[in-house]
């Protein structure tokens, strides 16, 4: 049996949704319980993330597809930021290109797991899901 | 409808993970685990107070830095309370440019016997010769006679390869331990967690 076209569109934002929630918590974890500075790269991605959390709830409880219209401009403007932030860390792009010379390094280590997780990349992760899963409901609804 | 169900409860599982995290991670024991130990306390760092006090507070600072300078006379004053109890391990982090010049100016005041004489002098002319968070080095030369200290041979020092090898320890030290901010203070091996002067208190309070 498959699931009906309108499920499918649950399970996408439903996803969406939990993807935003994580990441939300988690970013407030590193910073309000774990107390790490965030930087002003993850200032930009928290401002694009968090509003998604509410978005995307909205849209969960009417099963609304339109929500592309209004969570992809959040969920692209995150995901060149944290595409940005993560070539600074990786050391491809420069930090003196950065605008964080003052306060907080945008290429300071807080967490490394399995050699290759830090915050940044987790951010990216969250945004580049988003991102296809957001193409994912964009494609179901054209067909 | 079941549907919201789902949502209400995932939010409330998310929440609580959240919360139960918190508790969890506040609760944990920080202390530094042995490998970082040997990272804490070098031989060749400056102690002030009783070397063989039961509690010992590292404290990893910037010369440069102007929170380092608020500090220094609260834990002098904290040490003063509880005499002989407290020793305090001086550790470099000069994160700031040229830092580790300044750094370099303290130990070999060090080697004149002028070490507390020359960080009360630097910190008590910081804001003249660190303004706005550019350090000016050249300027502190002209405080230094204040310290009492041979300014020719402190010239003459600051290129011993042994103060170079030094500075270089502790920036690695800083690495290993994950320094990034100062002052960053550790009580027993316990870092501070939360920073702040009450915190601090009670930190080095709660191992007396």
């Amino acid at each position: 049996m498959t699931p009906s076209s309108s499920q499918q569109t649950w399970l996408i934002l439903f996803a969406s949704w939990l993807i935003a929630m994580i990441s939300t918590l988690g970013s407030l974890f590193f910073s309000e319980v774990m107390l790490f500075p965030p930087c002003v790269m993850c200032w930009y991605q928290r401002i694009c993330m968090y509003p998604l959390v509410l978005i995307f709830l909205i849209a969960l409880f009417s099963n609304d597809k339109n929500v592309f219209k209004y969570a992809m401009p959040l969920v692209f403007i995150g995901l060149f930021f944290a595409l940005y932030h993560n070539l600074l860390s990786w050391g491809i792009l420069p930090e003196s290109a950065a605008p964080c010379t003052q306060g907080v390094s945008c290429t300071s280590e807080y967490i490394n797991w399995f050699g290759f997780i830090s915050i940044q990349f987790l951010s990216l992760s969250a945004f580049a899901l988003l991102f296809i899963l957001l193409l994912c409901l964009k494609r179901k609804d054209t067909k | 409808m079941k549907k919201q169900w789902i949502i209400i409860s995932t939010f409330i599982a998310l929440v609580g993970l959240y919360f139960a995290g918190s508790y969890v991670y506040q609760n944990a024991d920080h202390s530094l685990k042995d490998e970082k130990t040997v990272a804490l306390i070098r031989p060749h760092a400056f102690v002030l107070g009783n070397p063989n006090a039961k509690t010992t507070i590292v404290e990893f600072f910037d010369p440069a830095c102007e929170t380092c300078r608020n500090f220094y006379p609260f834990v002098k004053n904290i040490m003063k309370q509880h005499p002989d109890k407290i020793k305090l391990v001086l550790r470099y982090a000069p994160f700031h440019k040229d830092s580790s010049v300044v750094v370099a100016m303290l130990e070999a005041a060090r080697l004149q016997g002028k070490y507390l004489e020359t960080l009360g002098v630097i910190y008590k002319y910081q804001d003249k010769w660190a303004s706005h968070h550019t350090p000016n080095i050249g300027l502190i030369w002209a405080f230094l006679p204040e310290a009492g200290v041979d300014i020719e041979k402190i010239k003459e020092d600051m290129k011993k390869p042994e103060i170079e090898a030094l500075i270089a320890q502790d920036i690695a030290d800083v690495k290993t331990l994950g320094v990034k901010a100062t002052p960053e203070f550790f009580v027993n091996g316990k870092p501070l967690l939360k920073f702040g002067y009450k915190e601090l208190q009670a930190l080095i309070e709660s191992e007396l």
